[in-house]
């Protein structure tokens, strides 16, 4: 069944491409929503922010796969998303790595079976003073160590 | 005596996100003056301050505005880029987290100065609680009448919107932000035409960093000649410095320009953890900087320049003496390798083989050639580019080899070691 957005949604979206002079302006907010509502940015997904914001769906297609915020595969409920870059790397971002890897078995891009954990490396999340840190769906957590990483797995799991 | 905090007065004020402490703590109150002024007189003040972009190239500001053309019909726009990605780079974060109308003030002040009623904030899609921060911010200013029409009363106009980037470096370099900003994929345009002539929707357009326009309300309210006494005379003012990396104390202080690098990592730092190794100044882009070349380096834009590196983002990483430079050059291949938008050519493909190079040296499978090959490429990769991001990786390429070369030869296959370079 196609996705389709909810009517406020799309009232939210017209109030948002009211502030460019160029509707297409407003592609990034539209996929801002769709990943909002629909979790992920599916094939079908993209077909209907190209009918929202009046654009081709290869135009969606092309500038969804450019930004990789937007999740082209459906994410677990907790998405891990770990800083491998220089300061993380020098606080000791492989040993967060390693962590994550082993506690779920799961290599960079997977999802655990059960939908609940998907991991991904970044880079610099912009907290290089707090590494080596990862964002969890929208929050940040800083001063990993392998200890803090698992207890953290751990009361993720429980919730 | 101290000098007074600019930018940072608000953090740690409970609830200093909020308009009701801004206004109790001095908010807004270069507003008045302001709206007393031409906006000529705004860019001539800023001018005189001789206030550097924070962003990382350090172009005047005041001369930047001085740009946009008059009268052409078209809107014109100021786009705040909040795309903060450069590695080791992490104050403009705070600065959205904690005084968001500090910036709304800012904005005010430049657009004001350069004719402006639509401005754009382009904020990187990780900042969630920064994108919402903003929006809660502009909400209440605009209520307030500090934002939309006739705001206090000056009749002068200005909406503020914040458009949420979804995770490209690239859209931290200007163009590559516009490009977003239209709601395409972010690769850099060609130049000329300049922003300031042709930028957002084909209008003039002046693009700054967070901390470029929160240090103008200051500029107003107290003149361009107390800012230029701060620092030094090619760095007024003050800057939110950071340090990561080997240091006891990691973090971000704002204070004026001049400071001895060996100084701040000591004092605010709380010293190397070991012994000191290398520095890298301002962000990934920036050439490294040997330990002996730190001993007589000052924070500010002279300085680094003077030491063939930049200010860049003036947030050091710090490494020791266990420290591997191939290992850390090998992060830093990878990211630019990741991160190329792929237009031009010389980038897509430098960065690509620039990267596979350095995994052959962790291997253990290069040869002395192949070390030359690296610096071939950085050679091939700068200066026949759309942007300068071929040049942020070849020039660290280049000075890592040059001043570090011993821990990329040991990984070299025996008997094939070049001539090195004299390391000055
Ligand atoms: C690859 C690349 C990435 C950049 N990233 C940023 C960034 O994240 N934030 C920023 O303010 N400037 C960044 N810049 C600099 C901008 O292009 C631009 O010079 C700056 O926003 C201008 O503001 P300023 O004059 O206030 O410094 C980047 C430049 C390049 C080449
Ligand atoms: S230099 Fe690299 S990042 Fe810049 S436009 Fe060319 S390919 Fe894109
Ligand atoms: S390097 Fe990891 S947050 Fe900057």
């Amino acid at each position: 069944m196609a996705v389709q957005f909810e009517q406020k949604t799309i009232d939210e979206f017209e109030g948002i491409a009211k502030r460019y002079p160029v509707r297409r302006a407003a592609l990034l907010p539209a996929l801002w929503l769709a990943q909002r509502e629909f979790g992920w940015i599916s094939e079908e997904a993209m077909v209907c922010v190209a009918k929202l914001v009046g654009v081709s769906p290869m135009q969606v297609m092309e500038v969804a796969g450019f930004y990789t915020m937007y999740q082209k595969n459906k994410p677990g409920k907790y998405h891990l998303q770990v800083c491998q870059t220089i300061a993380c790397l020098l606080a000791g971002s492989e040993e967060i790595k390693k962590t994550i890897e082993r506690v779920l078995d799961l290599k960079p891009g997977q999802t655990t079976p059960d939908g609940q954990f998907s991991y991904q490396t970044v880079e610099c999340l912009a907290s290089c003073h707090t590494a080596p840190c990862m964002q969890v769906n929208d929050d940040y957590h800083e001063n990993l160590t392998p200890e803090s990483t698992e207890k953290l797995i751990a009361e993720l799991r429980k919730k | 005596m101290a000098t007074e905090l600019q930018l940072t007065k608000r953090y740690g004020v409970k609830d200093s996100y909020t308009l009701k402490v801004s206004l109790e703590t001095g908010g807004y109150a270069s507003l008045p003056k302001l709206f007393a002024m031409t906006p000529e007189q705004v860019v001539e003040e800023v001018k005189a301050s001789s206030l550097k972009g924070r962003g990382g190239a350090g172009f005047p500001t005041g001369m930047k505005w001085s740009f946009v053309p008059k009268n052409t019909g078209k809107p014109v726009y100021l786009v705040v880029n909040a795309d903060e990605s450069e590695p080791g780079t992490f104050t403009d974060r705070y600065l959205l987290a904690n005084d968001p109308h500090l910036l709304l003030e800012g904005i005010i002040c430049a657009s004001f100065a350069i004719g402006c009623h639509t401005s754009y904030i382009y904020i990187r899609g990780e900042f969630k609680q920064q994108f919402d921060r903003l929006n809660d911010a502009i909400v209440e200013a605009k209520k307030a009448g500090y934002l939309g029409k006739n705001i206090q009363g000056s009749g002068f106009d200005l909406e503020v919107y914040v458009h949420r980037g979804a995770g490209a470096y690239i859209c931290g370099e200007e163009t590559g932000l516009l490009e977003s900003l239209e709601g395409k994929k972010g690769q850099p345009r060609i130049k000329p035409p300049f922003p300031a002539v042709q930028g957002l929707f084909a209008c003039p357009t002046i693009v700054n960093n967070v901390k470029t326009i929160a240090s103008v309300p200051w500029i107003i309210s107290n003149g361009a000649k107390s800012y230029a006494s701060i620092g030094t005379q090619e760095s007024p003012g003050t800057h939110i410095f950071g340090l990561s990396g080997h240091v006891n104390q990691t973090g971000y202080w704002e204070l004026p320009f001049g400071m001895p690098m060996m100084d701040f990592i000591n004092n605010y730092g709380k010293g190397v953890k070991g012994k000191l190794k290398a520095v890298i100044p301002g962000g990934s882009s920036c050439p490294i900087l040997t330990a002996k070349e730190c001993e007589d380096l000052t924070l500010t834009y002279e300085s680094m320049k003077a030491h063939g590196t930049m200010f860049g983002t003036g947030c050091a990483i710090i490494m020791n003496e266990h420290t591997d430079m191939a290992e850390v050059l090998k992060n830093l291949t990878h990211f630019y390798a990741d991160e190329s938008c792929g237009q031009c050519t010389p980038c897509r493909e430098g960065t690509a083989w620039e990267d596979r190079l350095m995994k052959k040296i962790l291997a253990g499978e290069a040869t002395a050639k192949d070390l030359d090959l690296m610096l071939e490429t950085a050679d091939n990769m700068e200066g026949k580019t759309i942007c300068v991001f071929a040049s942020a990786l070849a020039m660290p390429v280049r000075s890592f080899i040059k001043k570090f070369r011993e821990d990329f030869e040991k990984r070299l296959i025996k008997n094939t070691v070049s001539v090195p370079e004299t390391v000055s």
